[in-house]
């Protein structure tokens, strides 16, 4: 959990400049490097509108959790995140008492007056469940800004059942409920975004408060944009090539298809590899930047490699 | 015009078995209003995002957007064409009810005389019955024969009282302790609260890690050699699964069937009715390394997270000619925390693995359980609370 601070003096301006139309959520986007397509900025734009969470779904590496970031940057405001593993609990993600603290207020108010009267003792009841003896966590504090953040809930499908459940109040009301303190309403509602690569079903009554986005692989030509963004140095010809074979590979029946993510490391490593082109060689040299399984690279290696090679060529492509 | 509109989208949704609530056409029309009505594709989008929760549903949804915004009457006319078929599931659903119905309403016969000898000569006849005209009367569907209420009775249970196939397992979420087990930990939180009402005394409070049963996946072979058992098993399998939440199921014979949700339904007979009728492959052959291998791919990563376990239910003979199933089985072990192969096996006294298939599968499994003759769930219930003889027995690094 981390919370990135933008530019302390933007979280003074209490509303958010919300884009008013699809195409300026587009723009916004665009306009910090993240190139997506028009059904998943509908999805933003309306969860804005319309103060519902978000809920991405997607193979890994294809800019889930890239999004939320960006639409924090853009928005300039705060992003928060919860990172989501098994056990996660409440004083992790929420908010927690601060023990000592009301360790050592029992013992001043014993060393001060004594606790024997009850208004005494309901007095420093009173005393140790106060505000301020709360530590927010990311949750809390993500109900408790001044101008709307962006909470990033991140990889859902990690934790538990029982953290889908809590979740619920948070997502759908926008407060949360303390036993010992009351409920705390957010004044400004947090831009919710929540992502899961689908280790496990989410329960229906949680997907049911969002909106659904399923992230698909880019096309060949957003694909083409992203890598020209992310990897300015690579030569364009060496993009276009990286783009049509990792396009063309996805359509193999592989264990592991490689994300976005993924072609743009592979683009990395070729430039740093001073590879001008592909050649059988540097693709199987660097294979392990794109998969991530024993099984798909060997079956890369013993031939479908030179077989989709020969196909870019025949597009004349590899020149 | 547009509200109405949606109201009747939804209601197509909901006829084609999309789960559509109200607050979800209060959603899309809110939805609507906000991109405008300028551009479909926006308007596909924002339908889609609030109407959707899983990405299966997606093609479904386009083909009912692409039909329903073009001309909604045409849609009408296809969705009428569909109806008999929908009225036909509600049957289907009262079908199952009418043996015991039918028993309910018979008179009670009079107990028969406890001869020994003519009740062993009768079960005979049963057994050869089985085995002689099972093949030939059914083509692919199973077409479980309903119970009976006595039968009912005693599947209920047995069903209840089988155990699980596996051990629960430790989790790293806490529940609340008493401070004589061992393991606890000191609860600061709820400890602070116990002196907040007693400060003059200190009773601390303790939580230790929950163990819960893990999620479990079921692998059920309904190849024809396995026929024999399928009946009984999805038995035990229903049972299982309206015990536990976590339980999914899965067929496979030549092709892989996920039947979970219909396994939920209550009543038994349901259950078995609505999963017979998502199988396609009954009593067909054994692609056990393809069907493996596509449960690798498609949801291994999906159901076999969290320390999930798996258990395997067929004979592994498998007449897969181009799979590799040790390979298959070998990826599997790596996706499952524990593996149990259950294998009813009907011609070995002693097991011997000689099948290829057995060979292959056998050094991946955790717990390996054979049971000679499974003839009711009271043998699954012995078979089962047995010591685990292992078949493998591995240091687990869970």
């Amino acid at each position: 959990m981390t919370a990135d601070a933008t530019p302390a003096g933007a979280c003074a301006a209490a509303a958010l400049d919300l884009p008013n139309s699809v195409d300026a959520v587009v723009a916004l986007l665009a306009s910090e490097n993240y190139v997506c397509d028009r059904r998943l900025a509908t999805a933003l734009f309306l969860s804005l509108k319309l103060q519902r969470p978000l809920f991405l779904e997607g193979e890994p590496g294809v800019g889930k959790t890239e999004l939320a970031k960006t639409v924090a940057r853009a928005l300039e405001t705060l992003l928060l995140r919860v990172q989501c593993y098994e056990g996660l609990d409440i004083a992790q993600t929420a908010y927690e008492w601060n023990v000592s603290r009301q360790m050592i207020e029992i013992r001043l108010a014993e060393a001060a007056h004594g606790l024997s009267d009850d208004a005494a003792r309901e007095r420093l009841g009173k005393s140790l469940y106060a505000r301020s003896m709360l530590i927010e966590r990311p949750l809390l504090q993500a109900l408790t800004q001044v101008r709307s953040p962006v909470l990033l809930i991140d990889e859902l499908d990690r934790a538990d059942e029982p953290f889908d459940a809590f979740l619920l109040e948070v997502l759908a009301e926008n407060q949360l409920t303390i036993p010992e303190f009351g409920t705390i309403k957010a004044s400004a509602p947090p831009i919710t975004i929540i992502t899961s690569n689908r280790t496990r079903e989410i329960h229906d009554a949680l997907k049911r408060r969002c909106l659904y986005h399923w992230v698909d692989f880019p096309s060949v030509e957003s694909e083409l944009e992203i890598v020209r963004l992310k990897a300015p140095g690579a030569p364009e010809r060496l993009s276009i090539q990286v783009v049509e074979f990792v396009q063309r590979m996805r359509t193999l029946d592989l264990f592991k298809a490689p994300g976005v993510a993924e072609t743009i490391d592979w683009t990395n490593a070729l430039v740093a590899l001073n590879a001008i082109r592909l050649d059988p060689a540097t693709v199987h040299d660097t294979l392990g930047v794109l998969l991530k399984y024993q099984d798909d690279i060997v079956r890369l290696q013993s031939g479908d490699t030179v077989k989709l090679l020969d196909e870019l060529r025949a597009r004349a492509l590899l020149q | 015009m547009i509200a109405e509109n949606i109201v009747h989208f939804a209601r197509v949704l909901r006829n084609a078995g999309m789960p559509i609530g109200p607050d979800r056409v209060l959603a899309a029309m809110n939805a609507v209003e906000q991109v405008g009505l300028d551009r479909r594709d926006d308007v596909h989008a924002a339908l889609s995002a609030v109407m959707l929760d899983r990405h299966e549903q997606q093609p479904l949804f386009d083909a009912a957007f692409d039909a329903f915004w073009r001309d909604p009457k045409l849609l009408e006319q296809m969705m009428l064409l569909l109806l008999p078929k929908i009225s036909g599931r509600g049957d289907k659903a009262m079908a199952p009810r009418a043996n015991r119905l039918a028993d309910a309403l018979a008179a009670p016969r009079p107990p028969q005389a406890p001869n020994k000898a003519n009740e062993t000569a009768k079960e005979e006849i049963q057994f050869d019955t089985a085995f002689t005209f099972s093949d030939r009367e059914r083509l692919q569907r199973a077409d479980f024969e309903t119970m009976t209420t006595a039968e009912f009775e005693q599947a209920k249970r047995l069903a209840a009282e089988v155990p699980l196939p596996v051990e629960p397992v430790r989790r790293r979420r806490h529940q609340v302790a008493q401070n004589h087990e061992r393991g606890v930990h000191l609860d600061l939180r709820a400890t602070m609260l116990r002196m907040a009402r007693q400060p003059q005394t200190l009773a601390p409070a303790y939580t230790r890690p929950r163990t819960e049963v893990p999620t479990l996946v079921v692998l059920l072979d309904i190849s024809g050699s396995m026929d024999r058992y399928a009946r009984l098993l999805l038995h035990y399998v229903h049972g299982l699964t309206r015990r536990y939440l976590k339980v999914h199921t899965l067929t496979f014979g030549t092709r892989l069937t996920n039947i979970t949700r219909s396994l939920r339904h209550r009543d038994p007979d349901v259950a078995l009715q609505q999963a017979d009728a998502l199988v396609q492959d009954w009593k067909g052959g054994t692609r056990i390394a393809s069907c493996l291998d596509e449960f690798n791919r498609q949801w291994a990563r999906r159901l076999l997270g969290s320390n999930a376990a798996l258990l395997l239910v067929t004979d592994g003979l498998d007449r897969d000619e181009h799979g590799d199933l040790g390979r298959a089985a070998a990826q599997l072990r790596r996706h499952a925390h524990r593996i149990v192969w259950l294998n009813p096996l009907l011609r070995f006294d002693g097991f011997e693995p000689r099948a290829a298939g057995v060979r292959a599968l056998l050094p991946h499994v955790d717990r390996f359980l054979p049971v000679h003759n499974l003839a009711s769930l009271a043998d699954l219930r012995r078979a089962l609370r047995e010591p685990a003889a292992d078949a493998a027995s591995r240091t687990s690094p869970h």
